[in-house]
């Protein structure tokens, strides 16, 4: 993302705030999405994901801050962005008693796309996510896939510079995740600039060009997942001792040790060098605590570990002496 | 200029005429209606009309003829009254959000869904009008061909009006009711007293002052004189009761259907403008 000059924002937010009564949805956040990438907000379940989105797509009434869409103001010039957007949205938003073909039709009516061309995106979007077959079957009648196929044809009928999908593989089973991943590729590389949320690691992992971590209505960090993952360090070792409540003190003192955070697997430990070398350290200072170890498991850190490091409980503040890959950057208050 | 409402209106009628069984009962129930009650209650009135004395040289004509208009009348009330209700589903499991960040005005929403009122109000009316020829009803009696087109349009004119009116009502309290259950509550309340007090079934001049000061602010009441005009006629006799609509009368009646029906629609704006979705 070098040479900042050429790389044209299509999605600038600054300052946005929603509250719903006391709650306090979005808290202060700014980004921006560049035209032309996939960008993703992962977050866990309540973060603010899909407020953000429904105040972007005029769902929501903007309360606090600016942002752009194409250059026209959410707050201002609705009805332009409104054009100039396609949405798929976190629940299911179709009629269970219409065909695949009204659906589109009805979409492309009220868009008012001219019959003709009406006809021929149809055909041709049907094509692009394979439900030719299913044009005159009623919603009722699809799989949970192909209603999200459905919706996401649906969101690109206008061609629009920027297609916002919340969620949009929630609760689907695994081939159909992928294949839905490989539709979202597919309309990115033909121009389309993507937003997407999600609160699976993986998905946002594997398609997002950034990353914008959000929880609890704010944003704490933006980077391509590869500079995320590498932003914690070299490895991630788990370790699960006779009494992890006392091994955590014990593991502080080991210098190039520099963020020690609790997880499913265990303790899971960011060392600032390789790992390998790191584990005969763990293994002496555990034995002179007088505790056993039960296992110990090296890997390269993964979106989830990013996530804990950044949404997780801290268990140590950061200490002072230690080797910090991106200063700055982990914990968040 | 927009014609998303025609959009609307496309898609309302699609899930009208796709469930058969509903569909069916929609038209049959205005039928049971004239044979059954018409039929029971006509036996009974018949004799009760021949007890009053009327102008010499005047005829009464038959109660299920009287009472025809009015079965028309609740037609059309009962058919509108739950035309806001498909708003609910939109909301709930349908396509609400879509329209509304779509770049359509949201007024095409009701003026859409108005229509569709409006269309099956028709559908109705003219189903009952035949079915109650061939019952008896003595509809469009002394009229040549010309004159019966010109009074069936004068009856969809008023039976359009008064169902696109009771759609807005409708829909304006569909907008803010989160449930069907709700919305079927307050539906079942208000068509009952709508319904009574009204000249449909008999005559609202013998009503206590209260209920005729209520059955003068009752849209029915304006529907019924409508229909009763051009059906069977600016003058006749029926249960007693002379019965005369001057030119005067049938503007009267059209001007407080029209702007029951303005206000109505303004009405179901203000819901749409502020409605929520979950
Ligand atoms: N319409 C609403 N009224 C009240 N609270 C809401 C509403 N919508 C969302 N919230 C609350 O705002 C917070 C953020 O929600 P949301 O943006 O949906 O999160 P996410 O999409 O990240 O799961 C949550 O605590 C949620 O309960
Ligand atoms: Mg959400």
């Amino acid at each position: 993302m070098a040479g900042d000059n050429v790389i044209k924002k299509i999605i600038e937010v600054r300052d946005l705030k929603h509250n719903f009564g006391d709650l306090q949805a979005v808290d202060n956040i700014s980004f921006e999405v560049y035209d032309g990438e996939i960008f993703s907000f992962l977050g866990p379940n309540g973060a603010g994901k899909s407020t953000t989105i429904n105040i972007l797509i005029t769902l929501l009434k903007l309360q606090e801050g600016i942002a752009t869409i194409a250059g026209n103001n959410v707050q201002r010039d609705p009805a332009a962005i409104r054009k100039s957007i396609g949405i798929v949205f976190q629940n299911e938003v179709l009629d269970r008693d219409l065909t695949v073909w009204e659906i589109l039709e009805f979409h492309g009516r009220i868009y008012q796309i001219p019959k003709n061309e009406r006809k021929e995106i149809i055909e041709e979007l049907l094509n692009v996510v394979d439900l030719e077959q299913k044009r005159d079957t009623r919603i009722k009648y699809l799989s949970g896939g192909m209603k999200r196929r459905l919706e996401i044809a649906r969101g690109l009928m206008t061609r629009p510079k920027v297609l916002f999908l919340d969620e949009p593989t929630v609760g689907l089973d695994p081939q159909t995740r992928l294949k839905i991943w490989d539709y979202i590729r597919d309309i990115n590389d033909s121009g389309t600039t993507i937003f997407l949320t999600t609160h699976y690691m993986d998905e946002a992992d594997h398609l997002s060009d950034r990353i914008g971590i959000i929880d609890k209505g704010k944003i704490i960090t933006i980077d391509s997942p590869d500079q995320l993952k590498n932003s914690l360090g070299r490895d991630v070792i788990y370790v699960n001792t006779s009494d992890n409540e006392k091994a955590k003190p014990l593991l502080e003192k080991i210098t190039s040790i520099y963020d020690i955070s609790e997880s499913v697997k265990g303790i899971a430990l960011l060392t600032a060098m390789d790992g390998t070398m790191v584990m005969p350290s763990i293994l002496d200072v555990i034995k002179e605590g007088g505790l056993e170890i039960i296992s110990i498991n090296l890997k390269k850190p993964t979106m989830d570990d990013v996530f804990v490091h950044y949404t997780g409980k801290e268990i140590r503040n950061e200490p002072t002496d230690k080797v910090h890959p991106r200063p700055g950057h982990h914990g968040r208050r | 200029m927009r014609n998303e409402f025609l959009t609307v209106y496309w898609k309302e009628m699609i899930k009208f005429f796709r469930f058969k069984s509903l569909l069916i009962t929609s038209l049959l129930q205005p039928a049971l209606w004239m044979g059954f009650f018409g039929i029971a209650m006509s036996s009974n009135f018949d004799r009760l009309s021949a007890m009053y004395s009327i102008s010499p040289g005047m005829e009464q004509i038959g109660y299920l003829t009287f009472m025809g208009a009015g079965v028309i009348a609740m037609t059309a009330l009962f058919t509108s009254l739950y035309g806001g209700m498909s708003l609910i589903f939109d909301k709930n499991f349908g396509l609400m959000k879509e329209m509304i960040v779509s770049p359509m005005p949201r007024s095409h929403i009701i003026i859409g869904l108005g229509l569709s009122g409006l269309t099956k109000g028709f559908i109705q009316s003219m189903i009952i009008m035949v079915f109650g020829v061939f019952m008896g009803v003595e509809f469009f009696s002394a009229l040549d061909p010309f004159g019966i087109i010109i009074s069936i349009l004068g009856i969809l004119v008023f039976v359009g009006t008064f169902s696109s009116g009771f759609v807005f009502l409708s829909a304006g309290i569909a907008l803010r009711l989160e449930t069907h259950e709700g919305m079927q509550a307050i539906m079942t309340l208000l068509s009952m007293p709508l319904f009574f007090v009204s000249n449909a079934l008999y005559p609202v001049d013998a009503f206590p002052a209260a209920l005729k000061a209520l059955s003068i602010v009752n849209p029915l009441t304006y529907l019924i004189n409508g229909i009763r005009c051009f059906a069977i006629g600016p003058d006749f006799y029926a249960l007693g009761k002379h019965y005369a609509y001057t030119a005067e009368v049938i503007s009267i009646s059209y001007t407080a259907l029209l702007i029951f029906a303005v206000i109505a629609f303004a009405f179901a704006m203000n819901s749409i403008r502020n409605v929520k979705i979950n």
